[in-house]
Protein backbone atom coordinates (compact mmCIF):
# COMPACT_ATOMS: atom_id res chain seq x y z
CA UNK A 1 0.00 0.00 0.00
CA UNK A 2 1.00 3.83 -0.39
CA UNK A 3 2.17 5.13 2.82
CA UNK A 4 2.09 9.34 2.88
CA UNK A 5 5.30 10.19 3.94
CA UNK A 6 4.75 13.61 4.42
CA UNK A 7 2.19 16.34 4.41
CA UNK A 8 3.16 20.15 3.52
CA UNK A 9 1.20 23.23 3.68
CA UNK A 10 3.07 26.33 2.45
CA UNK A 11 1.92 29.92 1.05
CA UNK A 12 2.70 29.62 -2.91
CA UNK A 13 4.89 33.31 -3.13
CA UNK A 14 5.28 34.12 -6.92
CA UNK A 15 8.02 36.09 -6.20
CA UNK A 16 10.24 33.82 -4.17
CA UNK A 17 12.14 32.66 -7.61
CA UNK A 18 12.71 36.32 -8.90
CA UNK A 19 14.10 37.23 -5.24
CA UNK A 20 16.07 34.08 -4.76
CA UNK A 21 18.03 34.11 -8.00
CA UNK A 22 18.55 37.91 -8.17
CA UNK A 23 22.22 39.49 -7.40
CA UNK A 24 24.03 42.56 -6.58
CA UNK A 25 21.25 45.63 -6.73
CA UNK A 26 18.45 43.62 -7.76
CA UNK A 27 18.70 41.27 -5.00
CA UNK A 28 16.10 42.60 -1.89
CA UNK A 29 17.04 42.94 1.40
CA UNK A 30 14.79 40.40 2.93
CA UNK A 31 16.14 37.18 0.23
CA UNK A 32 19.35 35.79 2.08
CA UNK A 33 16.70 35.19 5.01
CA UNK A 34 13.81 33.77 3.12
CA UNK A 35 16.19 31.65 1.09
CA UNK A 36 17.33 30.01 4.61
CA UNK A 37 13.93 29.45 5.39
CA UNK A 38 13.13 27.82 2.03
CA UNK A 39 16.06 25.60 2.80
CA UNK A 40 15.30 24.69 5.97
CA UNK A 41 11.50 24.08 4.72
CA UNK A 42 12.83 22.05 1.49
CA UNK A 43 14.85 19.21 4.04
CA UNK A 44 11.43 18.66 5.56
CA UNK A 45 10.50 17.00 2.09
CA UNK A 46 14.06 15.66 0.96
CA UNK A 47 14.21 13.93 4.36
CA UNK A 48 10.58 12.00 3.89
CA UNK A 49 12.11 10.76 0.43
CA UNK A 50 9.04 10.61 -1.41
CA UNK A 51 8.65 8.94 -4.47
CA UNK A 52 5.31 11.03 -5.87
CA UNK A 53 4.18 14.46 -4.70
CA UNK A 54 0.33 15.23 -4.89
CA UNK A 55 0.31 18.66 -5.47
CA UNK A 56 -3.14 20.71 -4.08
CA UNK A 57 -3.32 24.31 -5.44
CA UNK A 58 -5.31 26.17 -7.33
CA UNK A 59 -5.72 27.79 -11.07
CA UNK A 60 -5.23 31.36 -11.00
CA UNK A 61 -7.57 31.88 -14.17
CA UNK A 62 -5.03 30.06 -16.61
CA UNK A 63 -6.62 27.51 -18.30
CA UNK A 64 -9.74 27.11 -15.94
CA UNK A 65 -12.53 29.70 -16.82
CA UNK A 66 -15.81 31.15 -16.07
CA UNK A 67 -17.66 29.60 -19.39
CA UNK A 68 -16.67 25.80 -17.23
CA UNK A 69 -15.59 26.22 -14.27
CA UNK A 70 -14.83 23.05 -11.76
CA UNK A 71 -15.03 23.49 -8.18
CA UNK A 72 -12.55 20.07 -7.68
CA UNK A 73 -10.48 18.99 -10.41
CA UNK A 74 -7.91 16.26 -10.29
CA UNK A 75 -5.46 16.22 -13.63
CA UNK A 76 -4.59 12.80 -15.25
CA UNK A 77 -2.11 13.13 -17.77
CA UNK A 78 1.62 12.09 -18.68
CA UNK A 79 2.90 15.59 -18.27
CA UNK A 80 1.77 18.93 -17.11
CA UNK A 81 3.62 21.62 -18.91
CA UNK A 82 3.62 24.29 -16.47
CA UNK A 83 3.71 28.66 -15.86
CA UNK A 84 2.14 30.76 -18.22
CA UNK A 85 3.34 34.03 -20.14
CA UNK A 86 1.72 36.63 -17.82
CA UNK A 87 3.33 34.47 -14.77
CA UNK A 88 6.77 34.83 -17.10
CA UNK A 89 5.83 38.71 -17.35
CA UNK A 90 4.72 39.59 -13.80
CA UNK A 91 6.84 37.28 -11.27
CA UNK A 92 9.59 35.92 -13.95
CA UNK A 93 8.90 32.33 -13.38
CA UNK A 94 10.34 30.27 -15.80
CA UNK A 95 8.66 27.51 -18.44
CA UNK A 96 8.79 23.53 -16.79
CA UNK A 97 7.61 20.35 -17.49
CA UNK A 98 6.61 17.84 -14.72
CA UNK A 99 5.81 14.10 -14.82
CA UNK A 100 2.61 12.50 -14.08
CA UNK A 101 1.20 9.69 -11.80
CA UNK A 102 -1.85 8.60 -14.04
CA UNK A 103 -2.86 6.03 -12.05
CA UNK A 104 -2.70 7.73 -8.33
CA UNK A 105 -4.86 10.14 -10.80
CA UNK A 106 -7.18 7.79 -11.78
CA UNK A 107 -7.41 6.11 -8.29
CA UNK A 108 -8.26 9.45 -6.58
CA UNK A 109 -11.05 9.82 -9.49
CA UNK A 110 -12.48 7.02 -9.31
CA UNK A 111 -12.95 6.81 -5.22
CA UNK A 112 -13.29 10.41 -4.87
CA UNK A 113 -16.41 10.05 -7.06
CA UNK A 114 -17.43 6.90 -5.35
CA UNK A 115 -16.77 8.93 -1.53
CA UNK A 116 -18.97 11.78 -2.66
CA UNK A 117 -17.15 13.72 -4.39
CA UNK A 118 -17.95 15.30 -8.19
CA UNK A 119 -14.76 15.46 -9.14
CA UNK A 120 -13.72 16.94 -12.49
CA UNK A 121 -10.62 16.02 -14.30
CA UNK A 122 -8.50 16.81 -17.45
CA UNK A 123 -6.19 14.63 -19.57
CA UNK A 124 -4.45 18.45 -20.64
CA UNK A 125 -3.78 20.43 -17.89
CA UNK A 126 -1.09 23.38 -17.71
CA UNK A 127 -0.03 24.26 -14.16
CA UNK A 128 0.18 27.21 -12.81
CA UNK A 129 2.17 28.85 -9.99
CA UNK A 130 -0.15 27.49 -6.94
CA UNK A 131 1.92 24.10 -7.95
CA UNK A 132 5.18 25.39 -9.22
CA UNK A 133 6.31 27.71 -6.82
CA UNK A 134 6.09 24.52 -4.32
CA UNK A 135 8.06 22.65 -6.68
CA UNK A 136 10.24 25.72 -6.87
CA UNK A 137 10.78 25.66 -3.02
CA UNK A 138 10.43 22.01 -1.98
CA UNK A 139 11.92 20.27 -5.39
CA UNK A 140 13.03 22.05 -7.67
CA UNK A 141 14.94 19.59 -9.72
CA UNK A 142 11.15 19.09 -10.67
CA UNK A 143 12.31 15.19 -11.07
CA UNK A 144 8.74 13.44 -9.27
CA UNK A 145 5.53 12.15 -11.14
CA UNK A 146 2.90 15.01 -9.50
CA UNK A 147 -1.10 14.63 -9.31
CA UNK A 148 -2.54 17.98 -9.53
CA UNK A 149 -5.25 18.72 -7.82
CA UNK A 150 -6.93 22.33 -8.05
CA UNK A 151 -9.77 23.74 -6.02
CA UNK A 152 -11.88 26.84 -6.30
CA UNK A 153 -10.98 29.22 -4.31
CA UNK A 154 -11.20 32.24 -6.65
CA UNK A 155 -14.86 32.31 -8.68
CA UNK A 156 -17.99 32.13 -6.54
CA UNK A 157 -19.47 30.46 -5.47
CA UNK A 158 -17.13 28.76 -3.49
CA UNK A 159 -17.39 25.37 -1.92
CA UNK A 160 -17.72 26.00 2.09
CA UNK A 161 -14.26 25.32 4.26
CA UNK A 162 -16.03 22.59 5.96
CA UNK A 163 -16.20 21.21 2.33
CA UNK A 164 -12.17 21.88 1.57
CA UNK A 165 -11.35 19.87 4.98
CA UNK A 166 -13.60 16.75 3.94
CA UNK A 167 -11.66 17.16 0.45
CA UNK A 168 -8.47 17.16 2.69
CA UNK A 169 -9.46 13.97 4.70
CA UNK A 170 -10.92 11.76 1.88
CA UNK A 171 -7.62 12.41 -0.43
CA UNK A 172 -5.44 11.28 2.74
CA UNK A 173 -8.03 8.03 2.75
CA UNK A 174 -7.41 7.63 -0.85
CA UNK A 175 -3.89 7.73 -0.87
CA UNK A 176 -3.49 5.58 2.00
CA UNK A 177 -6.04 3.10 -0.15
CA UNK A 178 -3.49 3.27 -3.60
CA UNK A 179 -2.12 -0.17 -3.48
CA UNK A 180 1.18 0.41 -5.25
CA UNK A 181 3.87 0.18 -2.53
CA UNK A 182 5.03 3.98 -2.91
CA UNK A 183 6.01 7.04 -0.64
CA UNK A 184 3.91 9.74 -1.55
CA UNK A 185 4.01 13.54 -0.44
CA UNK A 186 0.53 15.54 -0.37
CA UNK A 187 1.90 19.33 -0.67
CA UNK A 188 -0.95 22.12 -0.97
CA UNK A 189 -0.40 25.64 -1.06
CA UNK A 190 -2.55 28.29 -0.27
CA UNK A 191 -2.59 32.21 1.21
CA UNK A 192 -3.33 33.61 4.27
CA UNK A 193 -4.60 37.37 4.40
CA UNK A 194 -3.94 38.36 1.19
CA UNK A 195 -5.76 41.92 -0.73
CA UNK A 196 -5.50 41.47 -4.59
CA UNK A 197 -6.61 44.31 -6.73
CA UNK A 198 -8.23 46.67 -3.56
CA UNK A 199 -7.50 49.29 -1.65
CA UNK A 200 -5.16 46.98 1.07
CA UNK A 201 -3.06 45.89 -1.35
CA UNK A 202 0.96 45.98 -1.14
CA UNK A 203 0.97 47.13 2.12
CA UNK A 204 4.02 47.01 4.96
CA UNK A 205 2.87 43.66 6.18
CA UNK A 206 -0.17 41.28 4.78
CA UNK A 207 -3.46 42.91 5.00
CA UNK A 208 -4.16 41.61 8.57
CA UNK A 209 -1.58 40.50 10.85
CA UNK A 210 -3.85 39.08 13.18
CA UNK A 211 -6.06 36.81 11.27
CA UNK A 212 -2.26 35.85 9.99
CA UNK A 213 -0.95 34.88 13.49
CA UNK A 214 -4.24 33.10 14.33
CA UNK A 215 -4.31 31.36 11.10
CA UNK A 216 -0.43 29.88 11.81
CA UNK A 217 -1.81 28.89 15.32
CA UNK A 218 -4.56 26.69 13.83
CA UNK A 219 -2.25 25.50 11.17
CA UNK A 220 0.38 24.26 13.71
CA UNK A 221 -1.75 23.18 16.81
CA UNK A 222 -3.86 21.04 14.03
CA UNK A 223 -6.78 22.85 15.47
CA UNK A 224 -9.43 22.39 13.09
CA UNK A 225 -12.67 22.81 15.38
CA UNK A 226 -11.48 26.38 16.45
CA UNK A 227 -10.32 27.19 12.90
CA UNK A 228 -13.81 25.74 11.67
CA UNK A 229 -15.62 28.03 14.25
CA UNK A 230 -14.25 31.03 13.13
CA UNK A 231 -13.76 30.70 9.37
CA UNK A 232 -16.65 30.91 6.88
CA UNK A 233 -17.20 32.29 3.27
CA UNK A 234 -18.45 35.22 4.69
CA UNK A 235 -15.80 36.27 7.42
CA UNK A 236 -12.95 35.45 4.92
CA UNK A 237 -13.81 38.78 3.07
CA UNK A 238 -12.96 40.71 6.40
CA UNK A 239 -9.02 39.67 6.71
CA UNK A 240 -8.62 41.10 2.48
CA UNK A 241 -10.43 39.72 -0.69
CA UNK A 242 -8.18 37.39 -1.55
CA UNK A 243 -7.70 35.60 1.49
CA UNK A 244 -10.58 32.33 0.70
CA UNK A 245 -7.03 30.88 -0.71
CA UNK A 246 -7.22 30.12 3.19
CA UNK A 247 -9.27 26.89 2.48
CA UNK A 248 -6.82 25.71 0.98
CA UNK A 249 -4.50 25.61 3.88
CA UNK A 250 -7.74 24.09 5.72
CA UNK A 251 -7.95 21.29 3.46
CA UNK A 252 -4.36 20.49 3.97
CA UNK A 253 -5.51 20.26 7.67
CA UNK A 254 -8.02 18.02 6.66
CA UNK A 255 -5.15 16.00 5.09
CA UNK A 256 -3.16 16.05 8.22
CA UNK A 257 -5.72 15.25 10.55
CA UNK A 258 -7.52 17.08 13.46
CA UNK A 259 -5.12 17.58 16.47
CA UNK A 260 -2.44 16.71 14.55
CA UNK A 261 0.22 18.86 15.15
CA UNK A 262 3.02 19.87 12.54
CA UNK A 263 6.46 19.04 13.42
CA UNK A 264 8.10 21.85 11.42
CA UNK A 265 6.64 25.64 11.03
CA UNK A 266 7.88 28.37 10.55
CA UNK A 267 6.98 31.93 8.79
CA UNK A 268 8.11 35.28 7.46
CA UNK A 269 6.89 38.74 7.60
CA UNK A 270 7.09 40.50 4.00
CA UNK A 271 5.28 43.82 2.42
CA UNK A 272 2.18 42.47 1.38
CA UNK A 273 1.47 39.22 2.53
CA UNK A 274 2.77 36.84 5.26
CA UNK A 275 4.47 33.66 4.43
CA UNK A 276 4.05 30.27 6.19
CA UNK A 277 5.28 26.95 6.21
CA UNK A 278 4.17 23.82 7.45
CA UNK A 279 5.47 19.94 7.84
CA UNK A 280 3.85 17.12 8.98
CA UNK A 281 5.11 13.42 9.05
CA UNK A 282 2.33 10.73 9.86
CA UNK A 283 4.56 8.11 10.80
CA UNK A 284 7.13 10.22 12.84
CA UNK A 285 10.08 12.49 11.68
CA UNK A 286 12.46 10.40 9.79
CA UNK A 287 16.38 9.87 10.66
CA UNK B 1 -24.50 44.68 -15.76
CA UNK B 2 -22.48 41.91 -17.32
CA UNK B 3 -19.55 41.22 -15.05
CA UNK B 4 -19.00 37.85 -16.63
CA UNK B 5 -17.98 39.49 -19.89
CA UNK B 6 -15.70 42.24 -18.14
CA UNK B 7 -14.00 39.34 -16.75
CA UNK B 8 -14.43 37.85 -20.52
CA UNK B 9 -12.53 40.77 -21.85
CA UNK B 10 -9.90 41.47 -18.86
CA UNK B 11 -8.78 37.66 -18.97
CA UNK B 12 -8.41 37.33 -22.87
CA UNK B 13 -6.21 40.68 -23.28
CA UNK B 14 -4.06 40.07 -20.21
CA UNK B 15 -3.48 36.43 -22.01
CA UNK B 16 -2.07 37.40 -25.00
CA UNK B 17 0.94 39.54 -25.29
CA UNK B 18 -0.11 41.57 -28.26
CA UNK B 19 -3.45 42.52 -26.92
CA UNK B 20 -2.11 43.89 -23.78
CA UNK B 21 -0.06 46.28 -26.11
CA UNK B 22 -3.02 46.82 -28.37
CA UNK B 23 -5.06 47.78 -25.20
CA UNK B 24 -2.60 50.01 -23.92
CA UNK B 25 -1.62 51.91 -27.29
CA UNK B 26 -5.37 52.43 -28.17
CA UNK B 27 -8.16 50.98 -25.79
CA UNK B 28 -11.38 52.58 -27.20
CA UNK B 29 -10.51 50.94 -30.67
CA UNK B 30 -9.39 47.74 -28.71
CA UNK B 31 -12.89 47.77 -26.67
CA UNK B 32 -14.66 48.08 -30.33
CA UNK B 33 -12.96 45.28 -31.93
CA UNK B 34 -13.21 43.08 -29.17
CA UNK B 35 -16.93 44.11 -28.56
CA UNK B 36 -17.03 43.01 -31.94
CA UNK B 37 -15.24 40.00 -32.86
CA UNK B 38 -14.58 38.35 -29.25
CA UNK B 39 -17.18 38.77 -26.77
CA UNK B 40 -19.35 35.78 -28.37
CA UNK B 41 -16.30 33.72 -28.81
CA UNK B 42 -17.02 30.68 -26.61
CA UNK B 43 -13.63 30.15 -25.24
CA UNK B 44 -13.62 26.84 -24.46
CA UNK B 45 -15.18 25.64 -27.65
CA UNK B 46 -13.17 24.72 -31.24
CA UNK B 47 -14.06 27.64 -33.33
CA UNK B 48 -16.96 27.89 -35.59
CA UNK B 49 -19.39 28.38 -32.87
CA UNK B 50 -20.43 31.58 -31.39
CA UNK B 51 -22.59 32.75 -28.83
CA UNK B 52 -25.26 35.17 -29.80
CA UNK B 53 -25.85 37.63 -26.93
CA UNK B 54 -22.92 39.33 -25.09
CA UNK B 55 -22.63 42.92 -25.15
CA UNK B 56 -21.14 45.77 -23.03
CA UNK B 57 -23.32 48.06 -21.41
CA UNK B 58 -22.64 51.63 -22.33
CA UNK B 59 -20.87 52.46 -18.29
CA UNK B 60 -18.90 48.97 -18.67
CA UNK B 61 -17.71 49.98 -22.28
CA UNK B 62 -16.88 53.45 -20.90
CA UNK B 63 -14.87 51.73 -17.95
CA UNK B 64 -12.83 49.83 -20.14
CA UNK B 65 -11.98 52.72 -22.67
CA UNK B 66 -11.17 55.29 -19.76
CA UNK B 67 -9.43 52.02 -18.39
CA UNK B 68 -10.72 52.90 -15.10
CA UNK B 69 -9.55 50.22 -12.35
CA UNK B 70 -11.62 52.23 -9.80
CA UNK B 71 -15.11 52.25 -11.17
CA UNK B 72 -14.13 48.06 -12.63
CA UNK B 73 -14.13 47.42 -8.91
CA UNK B 74 -16.88 49.03 -7.74
CA UNK B 75 -18.91 47.38 -10.87
CA UNK B 76 -17.59 43.99 -9.42
CA UNK B 77 -14.70 43.23 -11.76
CA UNK B 78 -12.60 40.55 -10.71
CA UNK B 79 -10.09 42.56 -8.86
CA UNK B 80 -7.28 39.42 -9.99
CA UNK B 81 -7.71 40.24 -13.14
CA UNK B 82 -8.12 43.83 -13.76
CA UNK B 83 -5.07 43.92 -11.38
CA UNK B 84 -2.98 41.50 -13.24
CA UNK B 85 -3.98 43.38 -16.87
CA UNK B 86 -3.54 46.89 -15.28
CA UNK B 87 0.13 45.29 -13.91
CA UNK B 88 1.11 44.10 -17.33
CA UNK B 89 0.21 47.92 -18.85
CA UNK B 90 1.13 50.30 -16.44
CA UNK B 91 3.54 49.39 -14.18
CA UNK B 92 6.27 49.97 -16.80
CA UNK B 93 5.95 53.77 -16.27
CA UNK B 94 6.73 53.95 -12.47
CA UNK B 95 9.28 52.79 -10.17
CA UNK B 96 9.22 49.40 -8.36
CA UNK B 97 5.77 48.66 -6.34
CA UNK B 98 5.23 52.25 -6.76
CA UNK B 99 2.60 51.41 -9.49
CA UNK B 100 0.77 48.64 -7.03
CA UNK B 101 0.96 51.12 -4.46
CA UNK B 102 -0.92 54.06 -6.20
CA UNK B 103 -3.55 51.31 -7.92
CA UNK B 104 -4.63 50.85 -4.05
CA UNK B 105 -4.68 54.07 -2.52
CA UNK B 106 -6.90 55.07 -5.96
CA UNK B 107 -9.91 52.55 -3.99
CA UNK B 108 -9.35 54.02 -0.35
CA UNK B 109 -12.33 55.29 -0.61
CA UNK B 110 -14.03 52.12 -0.45
CA UNK B 111 -15.10 50.05 2.51
CA UNK B 112 -16.05 46.42 3.65
CA UNK B 113 -18.39 45.09 1.94
CA UNK B 114 -16.48 45.15 -1.24
CA UNK B 115 -19.05 45.04 -4.36
CA UNK B 116 -20.02 41.04 -4.81
CA UNK B 117 -17.74 39.39 -7.91
CA UNK B 118 -20.01 36.62 -8.00
CA UNK B 119 -20.72 35.93 -11.84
Amino acid sequence: MATVVAVIASTHHPFYYRASTATGADRPPFADEWVAKIEAFRETLTKARPDILVMVGSDHFHQLWLDNMPQFLVGKAPYFDANWYNEEREFGLPRMTLPGEERLAAHILRNGLDAGFDLAFSNELRIDHSITCPIITLRPEADLPIVPIYTNIFAPPLPRPQRFVELGRTIRRLVESWPDDQRVAIIGTGHLSLELGGPRQFGAHGPDPEFDRKAIEWIARGDLDGCLAEVTLDSLHLPGNATHGFMDFMLMMGVAGAGQKADHVDSLDLFHTMEAYFTWYPNGAPA
Amino acid sequence: MSRYLLDKFLFTIDRDPALVERYREDAAATVAWWEEEMANRILNCTSGERSTWLAFTDEERQALVAQDHVTLFRMGAHPFLTLTLFIAMFERDHGPLEYQKAYGKALQHLTLPYPDIAT
